[in-house]
């Protein structure tokens, strides 16, 4: 925001923002038969500058710091404060925009105005100058942040439109630790929670998401654990997953549906059922497998963002 | 159908999500195989499972499911619970079988998987 447009969001917040908003809730308030020597450790007590005057629900005046010096300057006896209160009490009501609230300050010249209910008559708060300058700045910074939000997703979401070159490519590194079944797929999930930030189509995501899950999951029960590489164009997104062993014996094998190895623990969690890899293959537009053993695998697989926004196959 | 219609229909416990009961859910599957979830279930779906590791909400993350209802009285552990809290996926717990919830809500007009695309269009 520029200063000036700052300064017209002010005029129009002075609107908007009813009183009820800023005012304070807990309000003190003193018994007309309160003598005015006492008043002065009241205010200080309870760092305040005035007060209504109650006499039981009913709001008989108010009484400031103005007044008490008043008394102190004029050297006058010690009296109850109901003799030395204003009784004209000026109110506002809580549904009133703030405009109202300023324009009685200016009026009157009051320290303070008590707020009340506009159908009940009763005492709901009372406002001050400072909760009104603390009400403004409080709205200027939420709508601040918000601004500050929206621009952060607006530039990562039109991230490749942004940037200006003939090709665009991003990378991003997942690093996957071997046999530990409670962390599995937090690489799938991170490169998920990526691409939606990156204003992806849904659809398309999500098959990036469930094949890089499944790879995930394979990494995570067969090897000591590896690496998920993804490389992100406009066009589409390419997936690496590598290991370092133990390493596939027969490919062609376990691309076979339903051809699994898994040990009876990893069939128990819901898995292991010898699909991993036919999923993967549903999911992408391409799809290759290659493995030496003692030496590692590396399964590639491409996902077009073209196809994947129009198949319905999953 | 509702998030709380499932939840009536299936005497159903809510776990996760108590002010997710307003969603509403067009698709269901009831599987225990999560490579099978990820290959079938559609986006949106309800999954109805035995089955309570953490893998479980892991997938329904990946498959972009709506909500999970365990079957056959199994409550998920601590961990569970607190990743489907972290993705904001609701979870519910039924006494029933797999076999009879799933019955009891296609009774009611919740349609499977396969029925999906007659559902969108």
């Amino acid at each position: 925001m520029t200063p000036d447009n700052k300064i017209s969001r002010i005029q129009e917040l002075v609107y908007e923002i009813r009183v009820g908003e800023v005012m304070q809730k807990d309000v003190i308030t003193i018994s007309p038969q309160t003598n005015m020597s006492e008043l002065r450790g009241i205010l200080r007590e309870k760092r305040i500058s005035g007060a209504p005057v109650m006499e039981g629900d009913e709001m008989v005046g108010i009484i400031s710091i103005e007044d008490f010096i008043k008394w102190l300057a004029d050297r006058e006896n010690d009296c109850p404060i109901s003799e030395k209160m204003s009784k004209d009490v000026q109110t506002l009501y809580a549904d009133e925009p703030l405009t109202q609230a300023v324009n009685k300050f200016e009026r009157f010249g009051y320290g303070r105005f008590v707020v009340v209910d506009r159908q009940t008559g009763l005492l709901l708060g009372i406002i001050t100058k400072g909760n009104i300058v603390e009400g403004l700045l409080k709205k200027l910074e939420i709508d601040h942040y918000k601004e500050e939000e929206e621009v952060h997703r607006r530039r990562v979401e039109h991230f490749f439109e942004d940037i200006l070159a003939d090709k665009v490519v991003l990378l991003f590194q997942y690093d996957v630790v071997g046999h530990d079944f409670k962390r599995a797929g937090e690489g799938a999930s991170r490169l998920k929670a990526s691409l939606r930030r990156l204003g992806l189509d849904p659809q398309v995501v999500r098959r990036v998401a469930i094949a890089t899950y499944e790879a995930e999951m394979n990494l995570v029960i067969y090897t000591k654990g590896g690496k998920i590489r993804a490389r992100v164009e406009p066009q589409g997104i390419s997936v690496k997953v590598a290991d370092s062993g133990p390493g596939i014996p027969d490919v062609q094998k376990v691309l076979q549906p339903g051809y699994s190895t898994a040990p009876e623990w990893v069939r128990n969690l819901g898995f292991g059922a010898g699909m991993g890899l036919n999923n993967i293959l549903k999911c992408a537009s391409k799809m290759n497998l290659r493995s030496t053993v003692g030496k590692g695998t590396q399964l590639n697989f491409h996902i077009f963002t073209k196809n994947g926004v129009m198949s319905e196959t999953n | 159908m509702k998030l709380k219609d499932i939840k009536r229909i299936l005497e159903a416990e809510v776990i996760v999500g108590d002010d997710q009961m307003g969603e509403d859910v067009t698709i269901a599957c009831g599987c225990d195989l999560m490579s099978d979830v990820l290959s079938f279930v559609k986006p949106g779906a309800l999954l109805l499972t035995g089955l309570i590791n953490p893998q479980v909400v892991r997938t329904a993350e990946m498959a972009d499911l709506q909500a999970i209802c365990f079957v056959r009285g199994k409550r998920p552990a601590q961990e569970t619970i607190e990743m489907a809290e972290s993705k904001g996926i609701p979870l519910l717990m039924t006494p029933l079988l797999l076999f009879e919830s799933c019955g009891r809500l296609h009774k009611e007009g919740l349609s499977g998987c396969s029925e999906y695309r007659k559902k969108v269009k």
